[in-house]
């Protein structure tokens, strides 16, 4: 399942942060942080998808406590 | 503005008036007689309503283990400054990195909005129409394949459908940057993101809005940032390397001269923050993908869809252009456009007839343009003798052409083979185009030449492609050399290849590349057979047809009108953002490390470097906004 969010990222360099630390969580197919588009792309398979998402915002805030994501 | 924003905004505001009281005060003398304490929290004051948010993140992100962003440098070089005794150079430093954040965000999301707005095509609503007739207004996404809308005119068209009644006209060029409006009438078709001009239409979809054409080409913009193009790959690179080792030249001017006891401690340290604020790789960060994203909405405004910033930076290198003949040089629409009797016997409109009776049961183009031709003949000559069904066992020789018989007599309708093959005496054509020799009971009795039209414009498309810096210019054709040679001569194409297998194609596109040792090599195609070669070339260039999924599927960059004076445009837009790009990397590094210079001699102020790291920012922002501005003489001169 791949699917988009909506996600508040200040800058570009936090962006490219995101995109890799959640990259490395298992389980993630692919993910994109898009800095221009404000948007979060995540894609993993469907019986884990919400546990891998759950993570993935969690992987955000770390790197950027102000970052919002809606889901 | 947002809210987050405004908030910073204010506080910006206040601290920068308690900033200016302070100054005075200083000034005026008032501080003096108070102990260092006294004056330490008075700056301090101010320095957290500023810099709260600041610290507050540096802290979070060192318990992650987030070393080095902004936030702990701007911290860091802010302590040391207090730490020496400098408390309104502190301030001053928080107060100014902050506006200057403000100003980067305010245009960052300025940029981002205005390039969004270049692709405004997304449809809001849907008007169903119910059963009763009523039109209920939709969520597009909810509406099911096969569903009656209704569109009023000024209204976008929501999916991809065709018209059931109502006749209008509508302005495509939200896709296809056409701006001459097409007509539409019942039975025709109509692509989502179109705006009905003039008066009502009914449509019934024909597709999901997911798979209509507006939300694919929003889709295929979106993600285009994601392909990153070599310069935003290594900015990313650079900027991880950069930080830590500027961060590490701060720490080694904040030690070692004072332990070599060459200048007081308090004066390498205020050095030394010089060094971590302009460590920040921002600047570059934030403007290089901006430039490329600006580029890709300024192509897309024109209905030039391209899928990466990679292939952006590879077609501002094209060297060589690849076209193919048929459906992009020409239109790809056969003609008749000669009738040559062998003798006098046997009239044109014989040789047709027989000709058109031979090929009535094929669909192969060259064979429709003469049934075409045919039936025109008959629509406005009614006298004329219809024995064109009369032929029997009609039969196929593959690669050859059609025999058949006539009242006993063989007839034979085929290319030069086919005649050599049944041993028959004719005069061969040299005439360009598709030859076809009619030959009845063995005897020779005419030719037919079959011609597509070359594209208006063709021949100044290609002539801007090459003021645009296209050093070489080829065509690839399956048809014969005469043809071909006509067709290029005209238009004004270098090199030409002709009588090509798809196969061969794919083998002349690696040659290419192959001799191809400066730039890039693109291949121009119509998309429908051409998938193997654009995917082969180094940039793939289709014609989109106005939403052929193959085409959008295999090429890099889609012309939506299969206008190929927009390849030239496309090449000027990419050319602009790359060097837009390159002005912006050399700026920043250069400012950057000027002031870093200009800091561990001790020349540069704290303000400078602030300027060094948020001021170069903003300026490279707004020269990234360049890419985004098109004009028409970009895409003529």
């Amino acid at each position: 399942m791949k699917k988009s969010y909506k996600c508040e990222v200040d800058c570009a360099n936090c962006a490219a942060k995101m995109e890799e630390a959640i990259n490395k969580i298992d389980g993630v197919k692919s993910a994109r942080v898009n800095f221009m588009t404000q948007k979060l792309t995540l894609e993993a398979d469907d019986d884990i998808y919400d546990e891998i998402l759950d993570a993935a915002v969690k992987a955000c805030k770390k790197v950027e406590p102000d970052c919002e994501i809606e889901i | 503005m947002t809210r987050k924003m405004k908030k910073t905004r204010n506080r910006i505001i206040g601290v920068l008036a308690a900033f200016i009281v302070l100054l005075i005060v200083d000034h005026i003398g008032l501080f003096e007689g108070l102990s260092w304490p006294v004056i330490f929290v008075i700056y301090l004051i101010p320095y957290i309503v500023i810099g709260y948010d600041v610290l507050r993140k540096a802290f979070i992100n060192i318990s992650h283990g987030q070393v080095f962003d902004e936030n702990f440098l701007m911290m860091i070089a802010t302590f040391g400054a207090f730490a020496i005794g400098e408390y309104s150079e502190a301030l001053a430093v928080m107060l100014f990195y902050q506006i200057g954040e403000l100003f980067q965000s305010y245009a960052v999301g300025k940029s981002r909005a205005s390039i969004t707005e270049l692709m405004s095509i997304a449809p809001e609503y849907a008007n169903v129409i119910q059963e009763n007739g009523e039109a209920v207004e939709t969520d597009p996404e909810e509406v099911t394949i096969g569903t009656m809308l209704l569109i009023k005119p000024g209204e976008k068209i929501p999916i991809d459908g065709i018209v059931v009644e109502g006749d209008s006209f509508i302005d495509t060029s939200a896709i296809t940057g056409e701006s001459v409006p097409r007509r539409v009438t019942e039975g025709g078709e109509v692509i989502s993101g179109c705006v009905n001009k003039d008066s009502v239409l009914k449509i019934r979809t024909t597709k999901n809005y997911e798979d209509s054409t507006v939300s694919k080409i929003l889709e295929l913009v979106e993600n285009a940032s994601n392909k990153k193009s070599r310069m935003e790959n290594f900015i990313t690179r650079f900027a991880r390397y950069y930080t830590p080792v500027v961060t590490i030249g701060a720490v080694l001017l904040a030690v070692i001269p004072p332990i070599m006891g060459l200048m007081p401690f308090a004066d390498s340290v205020k050095r030394a923050c010089i060094f971590l604020i302009v460590s920040c790789p921002c600047a570059l960060v934030i403007s290089v993908p901006l430039g490329f994203f600006g580029g890709i909405g300024a192509s897309s405004k024109l209905g030039i869809l391209v899928k990466g910033s990679n292939y952006l930076e590879a077609i501002a290198e094209a060297s060589t252009l690849v076209l193919d003949k048929t459906g992009t040089i020409t239109k790809g629409e056969f003609k008749v456009t000669e009738i040559i009797q062998a003798n006098a016997e046997i009239s044109k409109e014989e040789i047709i007839c027989i000709a058109a009776g031979a090929e009535k049961f094929s669909n192969h183009p060259i064979a429709r343009s003469v049934i075409e031709y045919h039936e025109e003949l008959h629509k406005n000559n009614d006298a004329l003798a219809d024995d064109n069904n009369e032929l029997t066992e009609i039969k196929e020789v593959p690669g050859h052409g059609i025999t058949a018989k006539l009242s006993g007599e063989d007839i034979y309708v085929g290319n030069v083979k086919l005649l050599k093959a049944n041993n028959i005496a004719f005069k061969e054509s040299d005439k360009p185009g598709t030859i076809i020799y009619v030959a009845k009971g063995k005897v020779f009795i005419g030719t037919i030449i079959i011609s597509d039209t070359i594209k208006e414009g063709a021949a100044k498309s290609i002539s801007n492609v090459k003021k645009a810096g296209v050093s070489k210019v080829v065509m690839l054709t399956g048809d014969n050399d005469d043809a071909a040679r006509v067709v290029a001569d005209k238009v004004g194409i270098d090199e030409v290849y002709s009588q090509l297998l798809p196969a061969d194609k794919v083998e002349r596109v690696e040659k290419l590349l192959a001799d191809n040792n400066s730039g890039k090599v693109a291949f121009v195609g119509d998309g429908i057979n051409d998938a193997p070669v654009l995917m082969r070339a180094d940039v793939g260039i289709a014609m989109g047809s106005m939403g052929s999924d193959a085409a959008i599927e295999a090429a890099d960059i889609v012309l939506m009108d299969d206008d190929i004076g927009k390849i030239s445009a496309v090449i000027k837009i990419a050319r602009k953002t790359l060097a837009i790009v390159k002005e912006n990397i050399v700026f920043a590094l250069s400012v950057k490390i000027l002031i870093l210079f200009l800091g561990a001699v001790g020349i540069a102020t704290m303000w400078m470097a602030v300027f060094g790291d948020v001021g170069v920012a903003v300026l490279a922002i707004l020269n990234s906004m360049r890419a985004m501005k098109w004009s028409k003489e970009d895409m003529n001169g």
